[in-house]
């Protein structure tokens, strides 16, 4: 008997890994079997999951801020309520995603240490800014659409606890892309103003939108080993082609152009169904973004540590009256 | 004339919704972006049903939106209170439990108004504004028995914003003839349970009522100087594309 339960936990070193293991975890994988908390994972699965729930849950709440930067200039009271709803359903799933991160022994301080001091990466779509109320419509459709994309494969991702978070968080997911399509819709249906303003969003976002996806399957880093852990479930470009052949069509119908004039229909694709053939993505400014190099990320990372920094007095007073009320509460008891 | 004195109410709540809501994002801690939002949300939401009720009485063809974003500071009603800028998160907290304290047991007698809608909006309010005293009020007491800092902003808070209760007890002439129609609660009739929700907080919270010199003027449309840029902000779209539907 070897204490399995410790293999892979923090400071468990990768030689207690042994080939039976590695196997077993896999059959377990294979097996469409759910990895819970408690369970005995390999040091890297863990790692792995940690890292990809962190960005995800730093993804939410730092995309809070392109979005909340139109709530107070929102143009009706039902899309301002709207708004504010959309972006507090982001920081919910930050919420719950920070929460399934925890269940692998990382805090949600560390996580949030570490996104505020560059070390964790969050998706670079929120590294462009939010230049219209029209950029609020694509941010919907588009980002939110990508996003669903990614994660309702993730809804059968083999860790548990991120699996059922996924479930909540794509039904939100899918009601703020309608909500963002209909929005898009109104602008596209409304005055001239209001369709140049709406194409001018779809033309800067189009394309921040398809490297929502990553690299190409050829360059990314960690995709083999999370399909194999069933992580991951669709390679990034066969999740970027689903996006493309869903959406463009939903552009035909309300008259807004696709801005790549490569983009052509193709019957042969995708094993005869057809499918969108696309013109080539700039990989120089998806990697110049990842890099932190994004029109908005240090504004970003500035906004998000300066609440952070304000707030601190905040938390520390909480604890502090915390601290003060369990003392008075033990002096009572000891009367 | 009951119309404007739902714009009044309306505008209380519409322009304290916005201010809530730009914390969100920016706040201490993750549950507090996600709180403000929804304090926001409650009073916006009760800012389009006073709104739209008001506009169907006023039967001029103005909808919740006119009525909203195509008023000009002098014709906004709402209490100074409301319209204060954030400050720091003791004035948020502070300034939203004035106002709750207030607005819980008015909506709670509202709810025996002659008016329909005005009892269905009580019903809903009531309990949202009973939320928001908790809320608010624990917030109060953490900060004023917190940390030296946070006792000395709570303070600094209460001497920023208790200038402005004294004109939530005020009565415009067209709120008082609501209130003699029984379609609005006497608002002079609200302080002896405000006063006894800020005793109680105050007193956890070791703060003390300060000696004041009241403002008023906001049911006159005579405003500080910050509510002319909030609504700069919040009307930019539709004063730039008159006419537009969004």
């Amino acid at each position: 008997m070897y204490a399995q339960g410790l293999i892979g936990k923090p400071g468990g070193s990768v030689s207690d890994e042994t080939e039976e293991f590695l196997a077993a975890f896999q059959a377990r994988i294979d097996a469409e079997e759910k990895i819970e908390p408690k369970d005995a994972m390999p040091a890297a699965y863990r790692r792995t999951l940690v890292r990809q729930i962190g960005q995800h849950a730093h993804s939410e709440i730092v995309g809070m801020l392109p979005e909340g930067n139109w709530i107070t200039r929102a143009p009706s009271l039902k899309r301002k309520a709207a708004l504010l709803a959309k972006v507090q359903d982001e920081g919910g799933h930050g919420l719950y995603l920070y929460a399934a991160a925890e269940t692998l022994g990382v805090s949600r301080e560390e996580m949030t240490e570490e996104l505020l001091d560059g070390r964790a990466k969050y998706s670079s779509i929120f590294n462009y800014p939010t230049l219209s109320w029209a950029d609020i419509g694509i941010i919907g459709w588009l980002v939110d659409g990508a996003a669903i994309m990614n994660q309702i494969p993730l809804c059968r991702c083999s860790f548990g606890p991120y699996a059922r978070a996924m479930i909540r968080v794509c039904k939100e997911e899918s009601f703020h892309q309608r909500q963002g399509y209909e929005i898009v819709m109104t602008l596209a249906r409304g005055s001239e103003a209001q369709r140049e303003m709406v194409q001018d969003a779809l033309n800067r976002w189009w394309w921040p939108s398809l490297m929502m996806f990553g690299p190409h399957d050829a360059d990314s880093t960690h995709s083999d080993q999370s399909m194999k852990w069933k992580i991951k479930r669709f390679t990034n470009d066969d999740l970027r082609q689903k996006f493309i052949d869903a959406t463009v069509p939903q552009a035909e119908f309300l008259g807004l152009s696709v801005p790549d004039p490569d983009l052509r229909w193709n019957p042969d694709k995708n094993g005869g169904k057809g499918g969108y053939d696309h013109g080539a993505i700039d990989w120089d400014e998806f990697w110049r973004v990842v890099k932190g190099h994004g029109p908005m990320a240090r504004d970003r990372i500035k906004a998000r540590r300066k609440a952070w920094e304000d707030g601190a007095w905040v938390r520390d007073a909480a604890r502090a009256h915390a601290k003060k009320r369990a003392a008075r509460k033990a002096v009572l008891a000891a009367e | 004339m009951a119309h404007l004195a739902l714009i009044e109410l309306a505008d209380d709540h519409l322009i304290l919704g916005h201010r809530l809501s730009e914390w969100c994002g920016h706040a201490p801690m993750l549950e507090e972006d996600l709180a403000l939002p929804n304090m926001a949300l409650d009073l916006i939401g009760t800012a389009r049903t006073l709104y739209d009720h008001a506009a169907t009485l006023e039967d001029a063809g103005r909808s919740e939106d006119d009525l909203a974003f195509l008023r000009v500071e002098r014709e906004y009603r709402n209490l100074l209170l409301v319209e204060r800028p954030n400050g720091d998160f003791a004035q948020t907290m502070l300034r939203q439990l004035y106002f709750a304290a207030f607005m819980a047991p008015f909506w709670h007698a509202a709810q025996d108004s002659s008016d329909e809608v005005v009892r269905g909006v009580a019903g809903k309010a009531s309990k949202e504004m009973a939320y928001h005293i908790r809320h608010a009020g624990e917030w109060v007491i953490r900060l004023g028995d917190g940390t030296e800092e946070s006792a000395e902003r709570m303070a600094e808070a209460v001497e920023e914003l208790h200038r402005f209760t004294d004109e939530l007890f005020e009565s415009s002439p067209e709120a008082e003839a609501t209130e003699t129609a029984g379609v609005l609660p006497s608002r002079d009739r609200i302080r002896a349970a405000w006063d006894a929700t800020i005793a109680e907080v105050f007193s956890q919270a070791a703060l003390e009522v300060p000696e004041v010199y009241p403002q008023t003027g906001g049911r006159a449309g005579l405003h500080g100087e910050c509510l002319g840029h909030l609504l700069a902000e919040m009307q930019y779209l539709q004063r730039a594309y008159p006419g537009a539907t969004w």
